[in-house]
C-alpha cells in the first residue's frame, strides 16, 4: 500500500469528503508525527505502536575497506515499537 | 526538547487546524487513517508512505532464545513481526531538529 492507496481507502469510507481533503488529512497526520519526533517528542498510538527518537552516541568506527579509524558523530534516529494489539493481530494464535 | 507524548488527540487537533473539519470528525478520520494502515499490515501488505516511512511484515522462523535471568534455553515460536524503516526525509528532519537544539562547542 502506498500513500495514494491509503488516501483512496480512507476516501472510500468518506464519500462526503473531497479526495483533496483526505489527502490533506493523511498528510496532516504524517506531518504532525514528523514534527513531534523532530522536536524530541514521543508519539504513542495505542493499538498501533509508538514512535520515538533514539540517541546514538558518538563512536569511533572504521573504514571497512582501509581499516582506517573514523570518528562517527552522535546521531538521533527515528524508532518505532509495534503496539501490543497489532503484535497480537499479526500472531493471532501465539501465546506471546 | 520538550519530551512530551503526542497522542491521537494531538493528531486530531492538527487535522482540525489544517483541514477545517469539526473536532469530532477530525478524530474519526485520524482513527480511520491508523485503522487502514493497521489493516494493510495485518493483511501482510507493506505500507510505503513516501517522505515518511515504510512498514513491512516479516516472517520469523523458530529460533532458540535464552532466558536472560536463568540462562535456560527456550524455543521462540515462529512469528510475524512488523519492521519500520524511516525515510531519509524523516531521518534528516529528526537529526536536524536535535542538532539545532543541542549546539556543539
Amino acid at each position: 500500500m502506498i500513500k495514494s492507496e491509503l488516501v483512496q481507502a480512507v476516501a472510500a469510507r468518506n464519500p462526503h469528503l473531497y479526495h483533496r481533503d483526505v489527502e490533506n488529512i493523511v498528510n496532516a497526520v504524517l506531518d504532525e508525527i514528523t514534527d513531534a519526533l523532530s522536536e524530541g517528542n514521543r508519539v504513542e498510538l495505542r493499538g498501533f505502536g509508538a514512535f520515538s527518537v533514539k540517541n546514538r552516541p558518538p563512536r569511533s568506527g572504521r573504514n571497512p575497506r582501509t581499516g582506517e579509524p573514523v570518528f562517527v558523530e552522535e546521531k538521533w534516529v527515528p524508532f518505532f515499537k509495534t503496539g501490543k494489539e497489532l503484535r497480537e493481530r499479526l500472531n493471532p494464535d501465539g501465546e506471546d | 526538547m520538550t519530551g512530551k507524548t503526542v497522542t491521537r488527540a494531538d493528531l486530531a487537533e492538527a487535522v482540525f487546524r489544517k483541514v477545517g473539519l469539526s473536532r469530532t470528525e477530525s478524530a474519526e478520520l485520524v482513527e480511520m487513517v491508523i485503522d487502514e494502515v493497521c489493516n494493510a499490515i495485518v493483511r501482510g501488505d507493506s505500507v510505503k508512505l513516501s517522505s515518511f516511512a515504510t512498514f513491512q511484515v516479516r516472517d520469523k522462523k523458530e529460533r532458540i532464545g535464552r532466558n536472560p535471568k536463568t540462562g535456560e534455553e527456550v524455543p521462540i515460536s515462529p512469528r510475524r513481526v512488523m519492521t519500520f524503516k524511516a525515510s531519509n526525509v524523516l531521518k534528516n528532519r529528526v537529526l536536524k531538529g536535535h542538532q539545532k537544539s543541542k549546539p556543539k562547542g
